[in-house]
């Protein structure tokens, strides 16, 4: 220890990045933020762009990551990755989409008959089927 | 002779209909597997941002943020359902929108008023048929959930918690158990239970320290929560769908074996009556031969 700290990358999607690491650049709201081991504990929001992880007797390597949170304890270093692209405004209008599409959705509810109309159909006959098991069953 | 053809299109019709339910059976493992995939990835960042949130929330002691204050007035609810956007999955969806029924009744009789935010279009379907305020919903999702298309719907719900507009979440889903059994199960979303606010063992967060916030303190927790309970959400709803997926495999699977005996049993049907008709021509020929 000392020379080296953990480093987790996550997005709720997947796990992008586990291991040691000597050193990381990672693109912070505030600028560009350089960590050796032994950080003091950080959280702070980062931008999209690249994070730069040097491990040891490695190359340089480069992740992209679009935004997220960073977490800095001395000997860990978490990267909360976003999944996806986030600002208030756009969240904001994918919020009002919502309300949107549930308030419309409510009003007309023609459009995907057809799909339920099938599979109406092969519920029936599925149903049909259970029915005619249990009633053998009984006779039996 | 009459009922030997309406046998026979009969079992032509259950083999249409087994091949059908036997091409989705198939389908639905393969999908099962990505589903389970998908649910275990998931886990490690909800286990990360947990230990983030309960550290924060011990540490920092200035700024308690709003999803974590429990309110004593219960006058509103508001609730997310999640279920699955097409049928033919067993008792899958049926089971939870039953204990949402449940529950709501609960709450109307103490005279709580619901909003519901839909995860899934059966849910949806029966939220508008029951008539219920649906606030935000979203529909097709797929077979991968999309953060991108939930962010929306789960912030009409927050928001309306953040400005008072309910006081307490709950969420509703299937929790996977195995392939052959899944849960429907009501989980308090908002405030934050204790239970949610703990750090997995193993990880050092004792008290005594806090972070440096950068720029400062207050939109980084915000952040922080938010993000965690958006990380609840997706995880149920990736569970949710690993248990569509299976709780599919097992209907259609019981839905190909049944249609297999009643095949069987028809095609035995159709013989005998064939057999009785040409013993009935026979002993006519016979019998048509012995009067001459």
């Amino acid at each position: 220890m000392g020379t080296i700290f953990h480093l987790d990358i996550v997005s709720a999607e997947e796990s992008i990045y586990s291991g040691p690491v000597e050193f990381l650049v990672a693109p912070a709201q505030m600028g560009e933020l350089g960590i050796y081991p032994r950080h003091t504990p950080l959280l702070t929001r980062i931008k999209s762009g690249m994070v730069r992880i040097k491990a040891q007797l490695k190359e340089e390597e480069l992740v992209y990551v679009s935004g997220g949170m960073l977490e800095v304890q001395p000997d860990v270093v978490t990267i909360l990755a976003d999944t996806a692209i986030r600002s208030h405004d756009l969240d904001e209008a994918k919020a009002v989409e919502a309300k949107r599409a549930a308030e419309e959705a409510m009003r007309d509810k023609a459009s995907e008959l057809d799909y339920a109309k099938a599979q109406a159909e092969l519920m029936e006959a599925v149903s049909q089927l259970a029915a005619i098991e249990k009633l053998r069953k009984r006779r039996h | 002779m009459a009922g030997s053809r309406e046998i026979r299109n009969k079992i032509k019709s259950v083999k249409n209909t087994q091949k059908i339910t036997r091409a989705m059976e198939m389908v639905a493992a393969s999908k099962m597997r990505k589903a389970q995939d998908r649910m275990k990835k998931a886990r490690p960042y909800g286990e990360k941002i947990r230990n983030v949130a309960a550290h924060m929330s011990k540490a920092n002691t200035e700024y308690r943020h709003p999803f974590l204050i429990e309110r004593d007035t219960v006058k509103r609810v508001g609730i997310i359902v999640i279920t699955s956007d097409k049928g033919l999955c067993g008792g899958l969806n049926t089971n939870v929108l039953r204990r949402v029924l449940g529950e709501m009744r609960k709450w109307q009789a103490e005279g709580e008023e619901i909003e519901v935010c839909c995860i899934g279009n059966k849910g949806f379907g029966f939220m508008s048929r029951i008539k219920a305020n649906v606030i935000s919903q979203v529909v097709g999702l797929g077979d991968a959930p999309d953060m991108e298309r939930l962010i929306g719907a789960v912030k009409v719900v927050l928001d309306g918690y953040t400005e008072d507009r309910f006081d307490r979440v709950y969420i509703f889903y299937n929790r996977f158990i195995n392939t052959m059994k899944q849960e429907p199960v009501m989980e308090k979303l908002l405030p934050l239970t204790d239970d949610k606010m703990q750090a997995s063992s193993g990880s050092s967060a004792q008290v005594g320290w806090d972070y440096i916030y950068e720029p400062e303190a207050k939109p980084v927790i915000d952040d922080v929560m938010v993000r965690y309970v958006e990380a609840l959400i997706y995880q149920a709803v990736t569970e949710n769908m690993a248990s569509e997926q299976s709780a599919r495999m097992v209907a259609m699977k019981a839905a190909s074996d049944n249609a297999g005996n009643v095949i069987d049993e028809l095609t035995l049907i159709y013989n005998k009556s064939r057999q009785a008709a040409i013993t009935k021509e026979l002993s006519e020929i016979v019998g048509g031969a012995a009067a001459v």
